[in-house]
């Protein structure tokens, strides 16, 4: 028996209280890239109570992404997009999802992003996270974004951190742990990036704006 | 002196770009701040680096 509306929301209000859950249902947070850090991120935001997703990626789910990724064995073949609006509803049915399966590029950022409060940046090639966060900054400057580099590997949780870089530009991660130089991307140590990307938009959202 | 990412640099006059070629940095993978602003990719080339000048270049990594 899935609860209703009410019943989830005020689940949500009797924990987060009533003030901070009724920032959190208005908020509209998008998810650019849906691999090991967007689909932890949308889980945790989807939990939290934020009221829309907006999630973008162009890409399906492989079998080499279930060691770390958010998605299920069925899913394989799957638009991400798709999977994951599948899995959220499941967790948190009344969460709205703005879905689309493309890929973002300096022309398209703006129109796909405008509406967003806060933009999480979850791409897995460097060179596409150097380009959102340029892109971001040059025409949606006052949009918080919050961007993460080097979570690879086994090296210690505790290096993954974050730090607020201007007043609206936050970076998550130990910002040395290149894929490309490591055994690969652990569950773990990406669910722990994200996490620390989720909790800042929860935080920026609380008005809690520093680190 | 420019700071960029905490170290003291005597690069005062210098543009950002002319810095930036002295580095190992890969230019499609960097984002530059320049005392709590953003410096748009556009104007690396006509950015001087003034005396007192804080700057942070973000270089990513991949994975994610």
């Amino acid at each position: 028996m899935i609860p209703t509306r009410e019943e989830m929301c005020q689940a949500l209000e009797e924990r987060h209280g009533k003030a901070l859950q009724q920032k959190l249902s208005v908020a509209t947070v998008a998810i650019c890239g849906l691999g090991g850090l967007g689909s932890n991120i949308a889980i945790a935001l989807a939990r939290a109570g934020i009221g829309k997703l907006i999630l973008i990626d162009y890409d399906k789910v492989d079998i080499s992404n279930l060691h770390r990724q958010q998605y299920k064995a069925s899913q394989v073949g799957m638009y991400k997009t798709e999977a994951l609006k599948e899995n959220l509803i499941e967790i948190a049915p009344y969460v709205q999802i703005e879905a689309y399966t493309l890929k973002l590029t300096e022309d398209n950022t703006v129109d796909l992003l405008q509406d967003a409060d806060i933009i999480c940046e979850a791409f897995d090639k460097a060179e596409e996270k150097a380009m959102l966060v340029n892109t971001i900054w040059e025409k949606l400057p006052n949009k918080y974004l919050i961007a993460a580099s080097g979570m690879a590997g086994l090296a210690s949780a505790n290096h993954i951190k974050t730090r607020q870089i201007t007043k609206h530009f936050y970076l998550c991660g130990d910002e040395a742990s290149d894929v490309e130089d490591s055994i690969g991307l652990m569950a773990s140590r990406v669910m722990l990036c994200a996490a620390h990307e989720a909790h800042m938009v929860l935080r920026i959202l609380a008005g809690e704006c520093e680190v | 002196m420019v700071k960029i990412n905490g170290e003291e640099l005597d690069i005062t006059g210098k543009t950002l770009m002319q810095y930036l070629l002295t580095t190992t940095y890969n230019m499609q993978r960097i984002a530059v701040e320049r005392n709590g602003d953003i410096v748009p990719r556009a104007q690396y080339d006509n950015v001087v680096l003034n005396d007192g000048d804080v700057l942070e270049v973000v270089s990513f990594v991949g994975g994610g």
